[in-house]
C-alpha cells in the first residue's frame, strides 16, 4: 500500500455511459407522468355485481391494484344471531346465490353434529345430489360468462339455456329455483316427486352435451387460448399462502378436494369421481378444471341416482330445535371453493355466534398480487377466471 | 347542367345535387336499420337459441323504429367534465365520414353519386376520418374509460388501415383502374379460363385479398374479435360510454352504416358489384343493379356479423401483432404475386 494517492485512471467509456444514464434519468423525471387511477367498479360489467377494484395504470399496464369489498355487505353473520336455526338457511341461501343449496349444507351438517342427530341415508344421498346440482348450476354459468368477459356473446346464452334444466328440476323438488331452502336439521323438507329421477338423468346428459359444446365453441378457440394461456399465473405456493381454494387452487396443481379428503356424512364416498388438477395455474387452467368439474358433477349425480336408497327422509328431531352448548366447525367443497361455518351455541334457539368462511372472499384477496403488471384486458380475464360471486365475498 | 341519362332529362346542378344528397340520406338509415334488424336482432338471437324482438310488427320488424324513437326521446346529457363543443361535434364527424363513403359506391351503370377516377382511394381515405371523431369523443367525454377506448380505437384503425389498403391494391393492379365503376367493368369483361359470359369476379383471383379485406374491415368497424375500443366487459362502451340520446344514435347508425358501406365496397371490389350478366346498360340494369348489389352486401355483411357473434376478442397487443406480423406481409406478398402475374400474363 502506498500512502500517496494517485488519481484513478479515467475510464472514458464508463464515464460517458454514466453521463448518458444521468441525462436520461433527468429526462425521465421531467417526462414522468403520474399514471391514471381507474376505478373498475363498483358498477362495472366485469365485476358481477359491486366489487370495486382500484387500479393505477401506466398506459394500459396495471402498476398497482386493490380490491375494495363491502358494497353489498348484508351482515349475515350478525343476522344469524337473531334467528333460530331453521331460519338461518333462508339467509345463507343468498350467500353464493348461484350455488344456492350448497350453502345450506355445511351449516345444517354443523348443527346436526352439535345436536348429535344424523339424517337418514336417503336424505344424505339426496343432499349430495342437490349439492352437485348446485355446483352444476353455478359453474355452467361461469363457463358461459367467461366467454362474455372475453367478448364472445354467444356461449352465455347456451349456459342459461342448459342451466334451466337443472333449475327446473330443483324447482320441481324444492319449490324454489334460486333459494330452495330445502335442507332441514335431521333431514329434508320433502321427498323427491315422482318421475324426478328419470328426468334428472336426461338433464345430466344435457349438461354433458353442453360441456362438449363449449369445449368446441369456446375452449378450442385460438383467440380464447391466446387470451387465457399464461395470463394470471398463480404458483401453487402463492395460492396456498393467500388461502385460495376450490378450482382456483386445483388449477395450480394442488390436489385438494374436501369431498374426497374430508370425512363427511354426505354420500361422496359411495361414488367414484376424479379430482381434476392442472399444472399451469393460469386462467385457461382454471377454466379447464371447472369444465371437467361440471362433467364430474354430472357423473356423480347419475351414479347417486342409480343407487338412491329408499327409506325416510327425516330423522326424529324435536319440534322446537335447541342446539346444545358447544362449538363446531364444518366445511365442504362448495362450487366456489371451501365454505365453512364455525357455529358457537350456548344452548339457545339460534347460534350465539356464527363465523362464515366463504370461498370468494379469500379468492379475491390474491388480486393485488396477481394484477400487478398485467394489461387492462387481462384484468378482466383474471377476474372472470378467478370466478367470484359478490354475495360470497360480502356476505 | 348535369345530365341524368337514366330518365333522359336535364337537371340543374343544384337539382341533381339535391337528389344525390337525398338518396344518400335515405340509403344510410335504411341500410343500417336493415343490418340491425336482420343481423343484430334476428340472426344473433337465433344463433343464441332465443327469438329476439317479436312484438313490434311482424316478427319484430318494427322494433328498430321503436329503438330509434326511444333514442330520440332520451335526454341529451353532457357530463360535467366534458368539453362541450367537441363532445357535441364528435358524433357528427363520425357520421359524416360514413355519409361521404356512400358517394363513390356504384349501384348501377348510372346510379352513382360521383364516379370519381380515384373512387376507391377516396373511399378508403374518408373512411379513416371517423378516427378523428372517435378520438374527439373519447377525449372530450372527460371519462377514463372513454379515453382508453378512443386511444385503442386510434391505434387499431391506423394499424388496420394498411392491410385494408394493401388488399385493395391487388384488385387495382388487376383492374388497372381506381374508379369503382371501372373495377366493376373490369370484372364484367373478365374471363375465367376463356369463359367470359358471366365475367370474372375478383374473388377468384384475389381470394387472399378478399379475406384480408374482410378481416381488416372487421377491425375498421371495431367489431368482435377486434372490438377492444368498445369492449363492453372491459371499458363499458369505450368512447361511447358518456353518450346518450340522439348522439349515441349517431354513433350507432354510423357503425352499421359503415358496415353497410364496407360490405358494399367489398362486393364491388371482389364480387362483381352491381353487374348482371347478359344485361345491357340501360334502365333495366339500373333497376336490377341495386337488387344484385343488395344481395351481395347482405352476403358480405352476413360474414362480418357471423364472425362478430362467434369469436372472443383479441387483446390490443395481439391485434397489433396480427396486423403487422401477419396481415401486412401477406398482403404485400399478394401484391407482388398479382403484379408479376399481371406483367407476365
Amino acid at each position: 500500500m502506498s500512502l500517496t494517492a494517485h488519481p484513478a485512471p479515467v475510464d472514458w467509456q464508463k464515464a460517458s455511459y454514466v453521463a448518458a444514464q444521468a441525462a436520461d434519468s433527468r429526462i425521465n423525471v421531467e417526462l414522468e407522468t403520474e399514471g391514471m387511477v381507474l376505478n373498475i367498479g363498483p358498477q362495472h360489467p366485469a365485476t358481477h355485481g359491486t366489487l370495486r377494484i382500484v387500479v393505477r395504470l401506466d398506459g394500459e399496464e396495471v402498476v398497482w391494484a386493490e380490491p375494495v369489498c363491502g358494497y353489498m355487505h348484508r351482515g349475515y353473520e350478525k343476522l344469524t344471531e337473531v334467528r333460530t336455526y331453521p331460519q338461518v338457511t333462508t339467509l345463507i341461501n343468498r350467500i353464493d346465490w348461484l350455488g344456492h343449496f350448497a350453502n345450506e349444507v355445511p351449516f345444517i351438517l354443523g348443527a346436526e353434529q352439535l345436536m348429535e342427530v344424523e339424517a337418514p341415508p336417503r336424505a344424505q344421498w339426496i343432499r349430495t345430489i342437490f349439492f352437485e346440482m348446485a355446483r352444476i348450476a353455478n359453474i355452467t354459468l361461469f363457463l358461459g360468462d367467461m366467454g362474455v368477459q372475453l367478448g364472445a356473446l354467444t356461449p352465455v346464452f347456451y349456459a342459461f339455456r342448459d342451466r334451466e334444466y337443472v333449475l327446473n328440476l330443483m324447482e320441481a323438488a324444492t319449490g324454489g329455483r334460486f333459494h330452495p331452502n330445502y335442507d332441514r336439521i335431521g333431514g329434508l323438507k320433502e321427498d323427491l316427486p315422482r318421475g324426478w329421477v328419470d328426468e334428472c338423468h336426461g338433464a345430466m346428459r344435457k349438461v354433458r352435451d353442453f360441456c362438449d359444446q363449449l369445449e368446441d365453441l369456446l375452449m378450442g378457440n385460438e383467440i380464447f387460448q391466446t387470451r387465457t394461456r399464461g395470463i394470471g399465473v398463480i404458483p401453487a405456493s402463492v395460492g396456498l399462502d393467500y388461502g385460495l381454494s376450490g378450482a382456483n387452487i386445483r388449477a395450480s396443481g394442488v390436489d385438494w378436494d374436501l369431498r374426497r379428503d374430508e370425512e363427511s356424512p354426505l354420500a361422496w364416498k359411495e361414488v367414484d369421481f376424479k379430482v381434476w388438477t392442472h399444472p399451469d395455474g393460469d386462467s385457461f387452467a382454471r377454466y379447464w378444471v371447472r369444465l371437467q368439474e361440471v362433467r364430474e358433477a354430472a357423473s356423480i349425480v347419475q351414479q347417486l341416482l342409480d343407487g338412491l336408497p329408499s327409506g325416510p327422509i327425516m330423522s326424529k328431531v324435536p319440534k322446537i330445535i335447541k342446539v346444545p352448548a358447544g362449538e363446531v366447525w364444518h366445511h365442504t367443497e362448495n362450487p366456489l371453493g371451501e365454505m365453512g361455518y364455525y357455529i358457537v351455541s350456548q344452548g339457545g334457539l339460534g347460534p350465539f355466534r356464527c363465523k362464515i368462511r366463504s370461498a370468494s372472499f379469500n379468492n379475491v384477496s390474491i388480486l393485488p398480487w396477481l394484477l400487478k403488471g398485467v394489461y387492462v384486458p387481462d384484468v378482466i380475464t383474471i377476474l372472470a377466471s378467478l370466478y367470484f360471486i359478490l354475495g360470497d365475498i360480502d356476505r | 347542367m348535369t345530365a341524368l341519362p337514366l330518365l333522359a332529362i336535364e337537371l340543374a346542378w343544384w337539382q341533381a345535387t339535391a337528389i344525390k344528397v337525398g338518396a344518400v340520406l335515405t340509403v344510410i338509415p335504411i341500410g343500417s336499420l336493415i343490418l340491425v334488424y336482420v343481423f343484430l336482432f334476428k340472426m344473433m338471437s337465433h344463433m343464441q337459441s332465443r327469438l329476439g324482438p317479436m312484438e313490434a310488427g311482424p316478427h319484430g320488424s318494427l322494433q328498430v323504429l321503436a329503438e330509434a324513437g326511444k333514442f330520440l326521446q332520451k335526454e341529451d346529457i353532457f357530463p360535467a367534465r366534458a368539453d362541450r363543443a367537441v363532445f357535441a361535434m364528435a358524433p357528427v364527424v363520425v357520421i359524416v365520414s360514413t355519409f361521404i363513403l356512400y358517394a363513390v359506391i356504384p349501384a348501377g351503370p348510372d346510379l352513382i353519386v360521383e364516379d370519381l377516377d380515384v373512387g376507391i382511394f377516396f373511399a378508403l381515405a374518408v373512411s379513416s376520418v371517423s378516427v378523428i371523431g372517435i378520438l374527439m369523443a373519447g377525449w372530450s367525454s372527460g371519462s377514463k374509460y372513454s379515453l382508453l377506448g378512443a386511444l385503442r380505437a386510434t391505434g387499431q384503425l391506423i394499424a388496420y388501415e394498411l392491410p385494408l389498403v394493401l388488399a385493395v391494391v391487388g384488385v387495382v393492379i388487376q383492374a388497372g383502374t381506381l374508379s369503382l365503376q371501372g373495377i366493376v367493368a373490369a370484372q364484367a369483361e373478365g374471363e375465367i379460363f376463356g369463359f367470359g359470359l358471366i365475367g370474372n369476379p375478383f374473388i377468384f383471383t384475389q381470394f387472399v385479398g378478399f379475406v384480408i379485406f374482410l378481416v381488416a374491415a372487421q377491425a375498421e368497424l371495431t367489431q368482435t374479435p377486434f372490438d377492444m375500443p368498445i369492449a363492453e366487459s372491459e371499458l363499458v362502451a369505450g368512447y361511447m360510454t358518456e353518450y346518450s340520446g340522439f348522439r349515441f344514435l349517431f354513433f350507432f347508425i354510423a357503425e352499421f352504416g359503415t358496415a353497410f358501406a364496407l360490405a358494399g365496397i367489398a362486393s364491388t371490389l371482389f364480387l362483381g358489384g352491381w353487374y348482371v350478366p347478359f344485361l345491357p346498360d340501360g334502365l333495366l340494369a339500373n333497376l336490377a343493379g341495386p337488387a344484385v348489389l343488395g344481395v351481395k352486401i347482405m352476403f358480405v355483411a352476413f360474414l362480418i356479423f357471423w364472425m362478430r357473434f362467434t369469436f372472443p376478442r383479441f387483446r390490443e397487443d395481439q391485434l397489433q401483432a396480427l396486423a403487422w406480423k401477419f396481415l401486412i406481409p401477406l398482403s404485400l406478398a399478394n401484391i407482388a404475386v398479382t403484379a408479376v402475374l399481371k406483367v407476365v400474363m
